[in-house]
């Protein structure tokens, strides 16, 4: 370890040939052409499971909050389903288990099949957040509504939702960077994303400290700007006069 | 396709799974009482108020809360073997870092609940002629304790879930002891279930009593 040598990231894959400008051009792929690749495969898994879990927690957090118990039932037990299994292995159910059982899953893609596992893995914390966040409004805030005429979705739609996930926000930026620390479990399933590339690489070309301090520092950044935009985000619908609001 | 359970007799558990969840358990005690013990002296350096102290311990807890779990396993298994001069075994790789990487977790939550402890409770220590330690020890500690026990059994349970990520350095735990077992009869899709199974039961049942536990020791003021 005594010597470093950043110049592996402009080695092209298979040959091993250093690539002026660091590059692949026609065809060529160096190491920083994969990581960055490897970066974007990181990215596309966190991003859409969050969309995944931001879909389906919410739904399920609102479940668990309405008058009908069948409902809360459902929402109660999907929670505990997906938040008490570890992520390796909801993720190893949903790449080996399922698409034996059911044939139609085995033309999925399996990046796809990850988003999956890992939006719904996500969704049981933020079911548990949203939950929080419905209750901790006054109770006469869900009265005032229905006592207006609105419906129960009206009430959730107009009245409750735009409180809620107003102060929801904070926890569900934890997730978000959660989520980007959780796609790193993808590797086992051999998805091409930035651990995955770390273990590769590292093996290909005996640089294992060069290449897992560069996915560090990429997941760094990963984090870090998304906690600036979901810190934006706050400012931007902070509700004045309320919730910190300056 | 057809599952089938009945190879999971009682002797193929107790030849692989059974070696793999004794060492899931070990894992996770020694992760969560060294984590405890090391993540409070990093809260209590934190809460010092000493810059020498404080600005190391929360460099440590926010660089280890930003690396995913996958990679610090990796980076130790990496590392400790440059550091010592020869190999180490996988498994106790695997201690040595979830013990590191989970005191960073805990230390957020004993920093939370040494924070929830009320100003005047310090006060009234140092009132009474007792040292800075002394009132941490005999006031401020078993107050926060009780305030965070459930908050620090919560991330236990979830420091078991985690210790299946182990898989990355090869190591034998629950989810390997499956596995295994799920290889040599060619029937992983069952195996894979049954594990999903014995996970669930496992953490289902200690977060309910957690719950139950939460009800009864909340400190009423």
């Amino acid at each position: 370890m005594a010597t470093w040598d950043w110049q592996v990231f402009c080695k092209e894959t298979t040959t091993g040939d250093a690539v002026s400008g660091c590059f692949g051009r026609g065809g060529d792929v160096t190491y920083l052409d994969w990581m960055l690749s490897a970066w974007g495969w990181t990215l596309g898994v966190a991003l859409l499971a969050m969309g995944v879990a931001l879909l389906v927690g919410s739904l399920m957090g609102i479940l668990r909050t309405v008058p009908d118990k069948r409902l809360v039932f459902i929402g109660e037990v999907w929670t505990e389903l997906f938040r008490n299994i570890p992520l390796l292995v909801q993720i190893f159910l949903w790449y080996h288990v399922l698409p034996s059982l059911f044939k139609p899953l085995q033309g999925v893609p399996s990046f796809l099949l990850v988003v999956v596992a890992l939006g719904f893995f996500t969704s049981a914390r933020i079911s548990e957040q949203v939950k929080a966040g419905i209750q901790s409004l006054p109770g006469g805030q869900r009265y005032a509504g229905l006592a207006m005429g609105l419906t129960l979705p009206q009430t959730y739609r107009y009245v409750l939702l735009p409180m809620a996930f107003r102060t929801v926000i904070p926890p569900l930026t934890s997730e978000a960077m959660n989520i980007v620390k959780n796609s790193s479990v993808a590797f086992a399933v051999s998805i091409a994303e930035l651990t995955m590339f770390a273990m590769q690489a590292g093996e290909e070309t005996s640089r294992t400290m060069e290449m897992y301090l560069a996915v560090t520092a990429l997941y760094f950044v990963s984090a870090f700007a998304i906690n600036r935009l979901a810190l934006f985000l706050e400012t931007r619908v902070r509700v004045p006069g309320i919730l910190g609001a300056k | 396709m057809n599952l089938d359970f009945s190879f999971l007799s009682a002797d193929v558990l107790s030849n692989f799974v059974l070696k793999g969840l004794i060492f899931s358990f070990q894992l996770t005690l020694v992760a969560m009482l060294g984590g405890i013990i090391l993540g409070t002296a990093l809260a209590l350096m934190r809460l010092s108020g000493k810059p020498w102290l404080a600005v190391p311990a929360a460099a440590y807890v926010n660089t280890m809360r930003s690396i995913p779990l996958v990679m610090v396993i990796l980076w130790f298994f990496l590392l400790m073997p440059l550091l010592l001069g020869r190999p180490l075994g996988a498994e106790v790789s695997a201690m040595v870092t979830f013990t590191l990487f989970e005191a960073a977790y805990y230390s957020e939550i004993m920093r939370a609940g040494i924070q929830s402890v009320p100003k005047g409770q310090v006060s009234a220590g140092q009132a009474v002629g007792m040292t800075y330690p002394q009132t941490m020890q005999y006031i401020v500690l078993p107050q926060a304790f009780r305030n965070m026990l459930p908050v620090l059994l919560t991330q236990t349970i979830i420091l078991f879930q985690d210790t299946s990520l182990v898989y990355a350095i090869g190591a034998y735990d629950l989810l390997k002891g499956f596995e295994i077992a799920g290889k040599n009869f060619n029937r992983p899709v069952e195996t894979y279930l049954v594990a999903a199974g014995v996970y669930f039961v496992i953490c289902f049942s200690l977060s309910m009593l957690v719950r139950r536990l939460q009800k009864k020791i909340a400190i009423i003021r």
